[in-house]
C-alpha cells in the first residue's frame, strides 16, 4: 500500500427533497485492495459511489483522489481522474457493438478507426485475462459477457479506481468465480476496487475491508479477516437477526398442478417454454432456478393464462387450464395468486392508492356497477396490520411505498382471496434483509395452509433452504428437477447451463463446466 | 416517363431536406413533431430575402436559420426545461404556420427574382449528366438538388463513420449510457435539434423559392408529417430517405402527370396516395423486427442526471 489513499471522502452529506441519503459519510480506500461497502438497501452505498462517478453531486464535504481534492462535476471528470464505474443497471447500448460501446464518448480521429480500437481493446483482454469478442452486438450478450464488456470498457478509458455496483446479482456461482478471478488480478494490478453487495459471503470471500453503511450514515470500517457474518449483519441491520431461513415440513402432500410436456413459443417462433413436464403439490415450495430468461416469466405466465401453452397440458386438479385466459380460470373458481417479477408494472398500480389496487382484484364478485369499496377498505387494513406495511396510511399510492412495503401491499393482496397456487417471481428481488425474512415467513405459512408455491428466484442459497424441490431451467427446457435437501449450489448452477451453445456456455462458466 | 421522373425528382427535395433534418434530431433521441412548422418558417424566410435581396445564398442561410431558431425553442423547451417533446412539437408546428402567414402575407404573389430563378435553373453535371436515363432525370437539375445528394453523402458518413456520430447515437439509443461515457448530452441534443431544425427549413424554402417560385400561403401542405412518417420508412438511414423520399415525391405529382402517361383515375383518389402509403408506412414499419431498424431507444425520453 502507498502512503496516499486512492480515495478519501470525507464527510459526504447528499439530501434529496426531505431524505437524506447519506449523512456525514468518510471512506477510505487504498490502491490495491477490495473494499466492500455493505448495507441494506437505502443505506446509501449506490448514492455515495455516484457522488464519485459524477452522477449526483454532494452537497457538503469533500473528496480526495490520490491526495488531491477534486471537484467531480460529471462522469467525464470522473473517467479523466480515472474513476470508473459498473452501474447495477448496466450502461450500454444495445444495439451497437462491444468496441463501439467502449469508444463512446473518448477524444480520438474525427473518423473512426475501428481496427486501432479492435487492437487495444484486444490488448487490454489479455493483460487482465478477459474474454470479448469487440465486433458482437450487446443484444446478443449473456449478462456475464455483458458485464466483462462493462469492464473493459472501464480499463479502456484507464480506470485504476473500480466501482462496481451489486456485480454478482445476476450471475451464475461459476460466473460470480470467473469475475472475482478477474477483480483479484485488478487488485494485482494496483487499482483500487469498491465492490457495492449485501451478498455476505462474497464479502467475506473477495474483499480486504468492509465498510457499513445503515440508514444515509457509516458504521465502521473494519478488516475483513477480523469480523464474522453475525458481526456484519448486526451491524448492516442495527439489531441481531436469526438468519436461518426455515423450511417448514408438511406431510401430507396432494397432486395440485401438474405440467405436461408444455411448450410456450414467442412472437418469433422461439421455444420458450421446451417440453416442461412437472407437478406441484399442495404444502409444497418449487423454487425455479435458471439464468435470466430461461422461460421462468413463461411458466408463471402460462399458469395464470397470460401466456398461452401452444403444446401440452396443465391440469389443475385434473381440470386443463391451457387456452383459458385469466378470467376463464377465475370463473372455473380456481384461486391463483401471481406476484410478478415486475411489481410495479403488472402487479400493481403505482398511481392507485392501497385500497384501490385490492378492489382490482376484487371487484368482480361485487354486484352492480358502482364500487362497494367498504370492504377493500376493511381488508387493506387488514393486510397493512397483518404484515407490517410501513404507509402512511391505505391512501398513499404505492408508488410512493419502499420496494420491500410495495412487496408486502402485492402478497398480502394476492394471499387474501385464499389462493390454491402462489406463483411468485423473484418475490425478494431487491428487498433488505428483515423484509426478505417476512416474505419468506409469509411463504411459509400459506405454505403450512396448503396453498402450493411457485417460487423463481435468483439467489440459489436462499432456494436451497427455502424450496422443498427446485426446477431448473435451461433455454426453456427442464435440466434438473432436484430435492433441495440432497443437492448442492455447483450442481444447480452446472444445470443452469446444460444445453447452452457450447462457447457461449464456456463464457458463462469460466470453462470449468 | 423521363420528364415525369425529372419532375419528381423536384417534388423528392423538400422532403428529403425535411426528412433528414428529422433523422439528425430522432438519432439524437428528440423526436420534433414541429416539422410541417420549420419548414414554413425556412419557406417564408427563405422567400423574404431572396425576394428583398435578390441574392440566392443568402437566402439558402436565411431558411437555414429561420428553421435553426425554431428547432432552438423546441431544444429549449425539451432539453433544458424538460417539456413533452410531443406538445412542443406540435404547438411548434402551429407556431410556424402563424409565423409564415404573419411575415407572408404582403408578399402573396409575389415571384421570385429573375436572376434568382436562374441561379436556381437547371444545371448538367458533365458526364453524369450524358448517363442515358439516369443522367437525364438525376443529373440535370438544379443546384439545389445537388446540395441534397450532398447532405444525403455528408450525413451518412457523419452517422456511420465518424466519433461525433457514434457518440449522438449513443445518446439517442441510451442516454444514460452516453452521460455515463463522458459525452455532453444535452450539448449533442441541442446541436442535433438545431441542424435537424436548419435542414427543414431549407426543405421549406425549396418548396418557396423553387418548386414553385411565387409566394403562395400554406406552400408545405402537409410534406413535413410525410418526412415525420418517410424517418421511419428509412429507419433512419439518409440513403434510404432519399429513395423514400423519391418515391413519395414522385407519388405526390402523379395527379399532375397522370394525364400525360395516359392513366385516368380521378384526381382526388390520385392525390390521395402519399398519404395513403405513410397510413401503410406506419403499420408496416411496427412490425418490423430488426433491432438496428426499430427507434433511437430513448427516442422522446426526457433525461435528467440525478433522477431516481
Amino acid at each position: 500500500m502507498t502512503s496516499t489513499p486512492a480515495i478519501r471522502m470525507e464527510r459526504i452529506t447528499k439530501t434529496f427533497g426531505t431524505v437524506t441519503a447519506n449523512d456525514n459519510i468518510n471512506l477510505t480506500v487504498w490502491n490495491g485492495e477490495i473494499h466492500a461497502l455493505l448495507g441494506e438497501n437505502g443505506a446509501g452505498k449506490s448514492t455515495l459511489m455516484n457522488m464519485l462517478s459524477g452522477i449526483y453531486r454532494p452537497d457538503s464535504g469533500f473528496i480526495l483522489i490520490d491526495g488531491k481534492q477534486v471537484n467531480i462535476a460529471s462522469p467525464k471528470d470522473a473517467i479523466k481522474m480515472g474513476i470508473g464505474m459498473i452501474h447495477q443497471h448496466f450502461k450500454l447500448v444495445d444495439v451497437m457493438t462491444a468496441a463501439d460501446n467502449i469508444i463512446i464518448g473518448q477524444k480520438g480521429k474525427f473518423l473512426l478507426s475501428r481496427k486501432d480500437a479492435h487492437q487495444k481493446i484486444k490488448e487490454i483482454s489479455e493483460r487482465y485475462g478477459l474474454e470479448i469478442d469487440p465486433a458482437k452486438k450487446v443484444y446478443e450478450m449473456s449478462v456475464s459477457e455483458k458485464q466483462t464488456l462493462e469492464i473493459v470498457k472501464v480499463l479502456y478509458r484507464g480506470a485504476r479506481i473500480l466501482i462496481m455496483d451489486e456485480p454478482t446479482a445476476v450471475l451464475t456461482p461459476q460466473e460470480i468465480q470467473q469475475l472475482f478471478r478477474i477483480i483479484r488480478n485488478m487488485k494485482e494490478q494496483g487499482c483500487a476496487v469498491v465492490i457495492i453487495t449485501h451478498k455476505l459471503n462474497e464479502v467475506m470471500e473477495i474483499s480486504d475491508r468492509i465498510t457499513v453503511l445503515r440508514q444515509g450514515k457509516s458504521i465502521d470500517t473494519i478488516e475483513t479477516k477480523d469480523v464474522k457474518v453475525p458481526t456484519l449483519i448486526e451491524m448492516m441491520v442495527g439489531r441481531r437477526v436469526e438468519l436461518k431461513i426455515k423450511r417448514e415440513e408438511v406431510a401430507e402432500k396432494k397432486a395440485l398442478l401438474n405440467f405436461s410436456h408444455v411448450t410456450v413459443l414467442d412472437k418469433e417462433k422461439h421455444e420458450m417454454l421446451n417440453d416442461v413436464s412437472f407437478e406441484l403439490k399442495t404444502s409444497e415450495i418449487l423454487g425455479i432456478a435458471g439464468v435470466a430468461g430461461s422461460g421462468q416469466k413463461e411458466l408463471c405466465e402460462v399458469i395464470c393464462g397470460l401466456q398461452q401453452a401452444s403444446g401440452g397440458n396443465i391440469l389443475f386438479e385434473g381440470e386443463d387450464i391451457v387456452g383459458k385466459d385469466p378470467y376463464e380460470i377465475y370463473k372455473l373458481g380456481i384461486r391463483m395468486g401471481f406476484v410478478p417479477e415486475d411489481r410495479l408494472g403488472m402487479g400493481l398500480v403505482a398511481s392507485m392508492d392501497i385500497v384501490h389496487n385490492v378492489v382490482l382484484k376484487d371487484y368482480r364478485m361485487q354486484k352492480g356497477v358502482l364500487l362497494h369499496r367498504k370492504s377493500s377498505i376493511d381488508k387493506s387494513k387488514r393486510i397493512v396490520e397483518s404484515l407490517e406495511v410501513l404507509t402512511p396510511g391505505i391512501t398513499t399510492p404505492v408508488r410512493r411505498l419502499s420496494g420491500g412495503n410495495i412487496q408486502k401491499v402485492l402478497l398480502g393482496r394476492e394471499i387474501d382471496i385464499l389462493p390454491k397456487v402462489l406463483i411468485t417471481a423473484y418475490p425478494v428481488r431487491g428487498l433488505d434483509i428483515g423484509a426478505s425474512f417476512k416474505i419468506y415467513d409469509l411463504l411459509n405459512d400459506q405454505k403450512k395452509n396448503g396453498v402450493g408455491i411457485i417460487f423463481v428466484g435468483e439467489d440459489l442459497d436462499v432456494l436451497l433452504d427455502l424450496c422443498d424441490r427446485i426446477l431448473i431451467l435451461s433455454g426453456g427446457k427442464v435440466t434438473g428437477l432436484v430435492n433441495a435437501q440432497e443437492t448442492t449450489k455447483e450442481a444447480i448452477g452446472y444445470m443452469m447451463t446444460v444445453g447452452l451453445e457450447e462457447g457461449f456456455r464456456a463464457a458463462r462458466t469460466g470453462g470449468t463446466a | 416517363m423521363i420528364d415525369f421522373l425529372t419532375a419528381a425528382v423536384v417534388a423528392t427535395m423538400p422532403l428529403l431536406f425535411a426528412t433528414l433534418g428529422e433523422i439528425l434530431t430522432e438519432k439524437s433521441g428528440s423526436l420534433n413533431l414541429g416539422v410541417e412548422g420549420m419548414m414554413l418558417m425556412g419557406a417564408v424566410f427563405g422567400f423574404s430575402t431572396v425576394y428583398n435581396t435578390g441574392n440566392p445564398f443568402l437566402a439558402l442561410c436565411a431558411a437555414f436559420l429561420a428553421g435553426a431558431v425554431g428547432a432552438f425553442i423546441f431544444a429549449l423547451i425539451t432539453v433544458t426545461f424538460q417539456g413533452n417533446q410531443v406538445v412542443t412539437g406540435l404547438t411548434l408546428t402551429i407556431f410556424g404556420a402563424g409565423f409564415s402567414r404573419f411575415v407572408g402575407d404582403h408578399m402573396i404573389g409575389s415571384s421570385v427574382p429573375r436572376a434568382a430563378q436562374d441561379f436556381f435553373g437547371k444545371v448538367k453535371i458533365p458526364l453524369l449528366g450524358d448517363i442515358p436515363f439516369v443522367g437525364q432525370i438525376f443529373f440535370r437539375q438544379d443546384v439545389f438538388v445537388y446540395l441534397g445528394y450532398i447532405m444525403v453523402a455528408v450525413l451518412s458518413v457523419y452517422i456511420y463513420k465518424t466519433r461525433p456520430g457514434l457518440n449522438m447515437k449513443a445518446v439517442g439509443e441510451n442516454t444514460a449510457a452516453a452521460d455515463a461515457s463522458g459525452i455532453p448530452v444535452n450539448l449533442y441534443k441541442y446541436l442535433h435539434i438545431v441542424a435537424g431544425g436548419g435542414l427543414c427549413g431549407l426543405g421549406g424554402a425549396y418548396l418557396g423559392i423553387v418548386s414553385v417560385p411565387m409566394w403562395q400561403e400554406d406552400v408545405v401542405t402537409g410534406r413535413g408529417w410525410i418526412a415525420v412518417a418517410l424517418v421511419i420508412l428509412a429507419g433512419w438511414n439518409p440513403i434510404k430517405a432519399l429513395v423514400g423520399s423519391f418515391v413519395f415525391g414522385a407519388l405526390s405529382i402523379l395527379g399532375l402527370w397522370q394525364g400525360s402517361m395516359g392513366i385516368h383515375i380521378s384526381q382526388d383518389i390520385v392525390n390521395m396516395f402519399p398519404y395513403l402509403a405513410t397510413i401503410l408506412i406506419v403499420i408496416i414499419s411496427t412490425h418490423k423486427n430488426r433491432k438496428e431498424d426499430r427507434p433511437p431507444g430513448n427516442l422522446s425520453d426526457p433525461y435528467f442526471r440525478e433522477e431516481r
